[in-house]
């Protein structure tokens, strides 16, 4: 195996019929990290994993995952990854218990380290309680934390997890976090696709964001941030003011009363505030802003949306 | 690093064999569990053995045995086809909510799922039939057939079984939904009416006798009653063999070859 990258895709395309859900997707993971996929609504994150984790064919493209080529050696592939999907993939007539000593069984780890494992991961997701009665009977949220058990019945090198914490009570968002920390802390590398900027933020060692298909950034959270963007100042002012605000520093208005401004450094900021107390502006209210990923997220997401028209 | 799970690589076939015994045992818990499909499978066929024997029994001349004598072996293929459209949703409901995504994600024999239904489905018909025999003898039913015949019954009946049982499960898995399953399914269930099951087919119209004597539901109906009533079952075994055989290994063949292969969308 090489000592590359453990998941590496060049060029992937996917078209369903006229939609063309995948462009032209590049992606390198590291070994032992947790790559961040985002995207709206229908970027082809799902089907990026899908792809990833041999269910579906790409048309075009090549991708490796832990060294075997996708489309060559499927099997090996599988032994090597746990993949938790969007929609939730366990079976609803048997217990939590059964679901998991069957997949165990299925991964061919032997009936007692089957049930052996399934123990050990009701436990962890605190499922002990619930152990045998029949899924059906069990809360979203409980479901969604089985399916992530399942997936880990192997204990795989390599995790997919489509959304893995939509639909989760604050309170289980934050112990599935965990639990994604001590996986990786473990060795496992995740890739990870999420609506949640902040679960992206807080998980992901790197991030790509995806859109229409393609890749339109790749970075780490931090690099991210700083290439959309400069910091802003939020500058409040009287209602009557704010026109006379926007055509000294530009800007764009918030509400009425606040305008947000880009500022590069201490100096720009110096610069701003004089040129309004010039033009007998009163700042009633001055506020600097870091760029979040919500800021990342929206910049890039909607510049390739116009870009498209 | 993560802990490597050190485990001898079981031989291809081992696999194939492992994976068909846990997802056999899979669906044979999902038949305990599910209310509507044992009512299904047991009631059905029950109440019809009865309402032939009780209702029309007496109005029904065969021109030959008694009338429970000539409908107990259409009583019988009728219980198995009652299973399929339980089956066929069985299948769909799979595809449906996600389970099979998992399966096809795992380094296992993909068509152990389906098997897995196969079996079920024949563990339900043969629970059937013996059932309808049973109480076929109770109220009425007076079989000639030497212990020949009845271990030929049986070779006959558990090939017709099989091979229902995976014309069920492709239907599940081309259907594209749990509703559409169960209505394609249920074509399984009513052809067989019209065939020799019920009436002698010398007293229909032409039309429709000429479908009855060439559809493939009668000679296995034939066999089964004329090797229960120790006649010579004459042509009608090589027709059931020449009907069956090629359509077990037809639909065994797509059905896994059609789920084992990844899809396109
Ligand atoms: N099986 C399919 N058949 C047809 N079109 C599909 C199929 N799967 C996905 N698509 C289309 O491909 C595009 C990408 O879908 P995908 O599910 O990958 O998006 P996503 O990023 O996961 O979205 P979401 O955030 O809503 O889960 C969408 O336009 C979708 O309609
Ligand atoms: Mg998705």
């Amino acid at each position: 195996m090489s000592g590359g990258y453990i998941i590496e895709a060049n060029g992937l395309r996917k078209t369903f019929g006229s939609v063309t859900a995948l462009e032209s997707v590049d992606l390198q993971v590291e070994r032992g990290t947790v790559l961040g996929l985002l995207g709206p609504n229908g970027a082809g994150k799902t089907t990026m994993v899908r792809i990833l984790s041999t269910l579906l064919k790409a048309d075009g493209g090549r991708a490796a995952i832990a060294g075997y080529d996708l489309d060559t050696q499927p099997r090996q592939v599988r032994k090597v990854i746990g993949l938790t999907g969007q929609e939730t993939s366990v079976d609803p007539l048997l217990t939590g218990r059964e679901n998991l000593v069957m997949m165990g069984r299925l991964f061919h780890l032997g009936a007692a380290v089957a049930e052996r494992r399934a123990a050990e991961l009701l436990e962890r997701f605190g499922l002990v309680e619930a152990a045998d009665r029949q899924v059906g009977t069990y809360s979203g949220g409980m479901r969604r934390r089985l399916d992530l058990a399942v997936s880990l019945v192997s204990s795989p090198q390599i995790l997919f997890l489509d959304e893995p914490t939509t639909g989760l009570d604050p309170t289980s968002r934050m112990a599935l976090w965990e639990m994604i920390e001590d996986l990786v802390s473990a060795g496992t590398t995740i890739l990870l696709t999420t609506q949640y900027l902040e679960e992206a933020d807080r998980l992901a060692g790197r991030i790509a964001v995806l859109n229409g298909g393609r890749i339109v950034a790749d970075g780490t959270p931090y690099e991210l941030k700083r290439q959309v963007g400069e910091e802003r100042a939020e500058l409040t002012v009287r209602a009557d003011d704010l026109t006379r605000t926007m055509a000294t520093v530009g800007g764009e208005s918030i509400d009425e009363r606040t305008v947000s401004v880009a500022v590069n450094g201490p100096d720009d900021v110096r610069g701003l505030l004089n040129r309004l107390a010039d033009a007998g502006v009163e700042v009633v209210r001055f506020a600097l802003h870091q760029p979040t990923l919500d800021d990342v997220f929206r910049t890039l997401t909607s510049k390739t949306t116009e870009g498209a028209k | 690093m993560t802990q490597a799970t050190a485990v001898k690589e079981p031989s291809p076939l081992a696999v194939v064999v492992g994976d068909c015994v846990e997802l056999s045992r899979r669906s044979l818990r999902h038949v305990t569990r599910n209310v509507d499909e044992i009512i299904q499978a047991f009631v059905v066929p029950v109440v019809l053995l009865l309402m032939f024997r009780f209702l029309f029994g007496g109005a029904i001349n065969t021109g030959g045995p008694s009338y429970v004598d000539y409908v107990i072996a259409g009583v019988i293929v009728l219980s198995v086809t009652f299973n399929s459209p339980a089956t066929a949703v069985a299948v769909a409901n799979d595809l449906q909510n996600g389970i099979v995504e998992r399966f096809k994600s795992m380094p296992m024999f993909g068509g152990a799922v389906l098997v897995g239904h196969v079996v079920a489905a024949v563990l339900r018909s043969l629970i059937a039939v013996v059932l309808v025999i049973g109480l076929g003898l109770v109220v009425g039913f007076r079989p000639t057939a030497g212990p020949v015949e009845w271990l030929a019954v049986l070779a006959v009946l558990l090939l017709f079984i099989v091979a229902v049982a995976w014309v069920a499960t492709l239907l599940g898995l081309v259907s594209g939904g749990v509703e559409a399953a169960g209505g394609y399914a249920t074509i399984l269930v009513f052809v067989p009416y019209a065939s020799s099951a019920l009436v002698p087919p010398e007293t229909m119209p032409t039309a429709l006798r000429l479908f009855v004597e060439y559809q493939p539901f009668t000679p296995v109906i034939d066999t089964t009653r004329a090797l229960l009533l120790g006649h010579p079952a004459g042509a009608s075994v090589w027709l059931a063999l020449a009907w069956w055989v090629p359509i077990l290994v037809l639909t065994m063949a797509y059905a896994v070859r059609r789920f084992d292969r990844r899809t396109n969308a």
